[in-house]
């Protein structure tokens, strides 16, 4: 969108993706309410998310899971100052344009919430907000950049407290990076077509070696150590969703994990920070759930 | 000639790029012994009130005022320009600043996110064709004290460039969009200050 009575440009790729690289090296945090922001924010929080139930309250609730109350979420942004996301479904883009008439900094077009359309995903280039999406791998992170998204987060599985799917899924698209640079020209058209993504982007991330949005991991993490295993496995930042606010001191646990996602390399300052802190969320495995239960798998 | 990031959180990877781009060693510091021996020291974009609360807690703090005082060549972009600003209008509870720039300003100034834009702004310190700025949730400087110099504004007027002696500050990202004058002129002053902590 360009505003026509001066050379101002608004929501350009580049405006909508330069917020996700200044979040680089930080915890975004689910909050359910405007006691919930202030507490991340005053804990270290780069943002927050702003949602009516954390995953694990959804997962264990059931239902249909929507878009917050336009009340909650206005409350939330008048409690701070860092920047308020909130989640859209999937393929919801009327949720999603009333989250930008709402003037939060960023949407979740959010496998968390349950799916809207289940063959389309927003076209993200319609909106000056930016939109951040999940993915699992390299070809689902693309097709979500061609539609538009200016941030991806790796899925992991929301709820849990079961670090594993995100590790996996971090694992996988730096895998897949890392892959495409060892290929040769012919060979990319090949990985277009496997990754079912557009080959220009494809040959773009075989040149540079990473993707051209930041990349931030989720679903799962739970202590600083995850935090910090996260980051050294090349994620740009972490979101914490049910992890902080269930747990037994929300305050010193999101104290600890911003601590341990500054200094990821520093094994001394994950201990320290570690210490003491109470129960952590209690979690589930997995591998317990039952396969339609997994909200990874939304989304394609 | 020795450039330090502080690199506790934002997007300190691109100015270490654009710096070693231009000649500079660059050092990511986020502890107080990192700063030895840097000559000069950049603090970037991102969440300025994460990066106060970090270098209050890992000791960064009182040593990043001393140097400012003793003459540290710093540059800093959005949130490193509040944190060099000597008077925040609108920090968190508790929030502090580094200081350095006898400026007030403003966070978030321009609004949410979906205010944020890019635009071409004059800059006549540099010289040469306007520098394009990327503003992403930014602050603005609302005063300009004696002891500090506007370097740029915006249409409206508003202030989003100041220098002090050794010290820069702009409320937008040229490590983001291939501009390199402000790093250059900035690396002028390192040159010039032979700092040595």
């Amino acid at each position: 969108m360009t505003d026509t009575t001066s050379t101002e440009q608004f929501g350009s790729s580049r405006v909508k993706r330069g917020l996700a690289e200044m979040l680089k090296g930080g915890v975004i945090m689910d909050v359910v309410n405007a006691e919930q922001a202030r507490i991340a924010e005053d804990a270290g929080a780069v943002a927050v998310m702003a949602l009516e139930r954390v995953p694990a309250d959804i997962r264990s609730q059931g239902g249909v899971a929507r878009m917050s109350d336009p009340d909650l979420i206005d409350s939330i942004i008048a409690e701070v100052s860092i920047p308020v996301m909130a989640k859209a479904r999937i393929g919801h883009f009327v949720e999603a344009q009333v989250l930008q008439a709402l003037e939060v900094d960023y949407i979740d077009e959010s496998e968390v919430l349950s799916p809207a359309d289940y063959v389309n995903h927003i076209d993200k280039w319609n909106f000056t907000v930016p939109f951040v999406c999940g993915a699992t791998n390299l070809g689902e992170a693309l097709r979500r950049i061609t539609e538009g998204a200016a941030m991806i987060r790796s899925k992991g599985e929301a709820g849990t407290g079961d670090v594993s799917e995100a590790t996996k899924h971090i694992r996988t698209i730096k895998g897949e990076i890392a892959r495409l640079s060892s290929l040769t020209k012919d060979e990319l058209y090949v990985a277009a077509k496997e990754l079912q993504a557009p080959y220009e982007l494809v040959a773009e991330i075989a040149a540079t070696g990473k993707l051209p949005v930041v990349l931030f991991t989720a679903g799962g993490v739970a202590t600083p150590a995850d935090a910090a295993m996260m980051m050294q496995l090349g994620a740009d930042g972490v979101f914490v969703g049910s992890g902080i606010f269930k747990s037994g001191n929300p305050q010193e646990r999101a104290n600890a994990i911003v601590k341990a996602v500054a200094f990821y390399d520093d094994a001394k300052v994950i201990a320290e920070v570690s210490r003491g802190l109470g129960e952590a969320m209690v979690g589930i495995n997995v591998s317990d759930l039952p396969a339609p239960h997994r909200l990874s798998e939304r989304g394609w | 000639m020795t450039v330090g990031v502080l690199a506790l959180q934002g997007d300190f990877r691109e100015h270490a790029t654009v710096l070693r781009s231009l000649g500079s060693d660059v050092v990511l510091v986020r502890r107080p012994e990192e700063l030895a021996g840097v000559n000069g020291l950049v603090i970037p974009g991102g969440e300025s009130s994460v990066m106060d609360k970090l270098t209050r807690m890992f000791g960064l703090a009182e040593p990043l005022r001393a140097a400012v005082a003793a003459g540290l060549p710093v540059y800093g972009t959005c949130a490193g320009l509040i944190m060099l600003a000597d008077t925040v209008l609108d920090g968190i509870n508790g929030q502090q600043s580094i200081g350095g720039l006898d400026i007030s300003v403003r966070r978030n100034a321009f609004g949410s996110q979906t205010a944020s834009f890019e635009t071409d702004l004059d800059v006549p310190v540099l010289g040469g064709p306007p520098v394009h700025a990327v503003f992403i949730r930014a602050p603005v400087v609302e005063s300009v004290g004696p002891n500090a110099t506007a370097l740029a504004t915006v249409a409206d007027g508003r202030c989003v460039a100041v220098e002090q002696g050794n010290l820069i500050g702009t409320s937008f990202h040229p490590e983001i969009t291939g501009e390199h004058r402000f790093h250059e002129y900035f690396l002028q002053k390192v040159r010039s200050a032979g700092f040595r902590s």
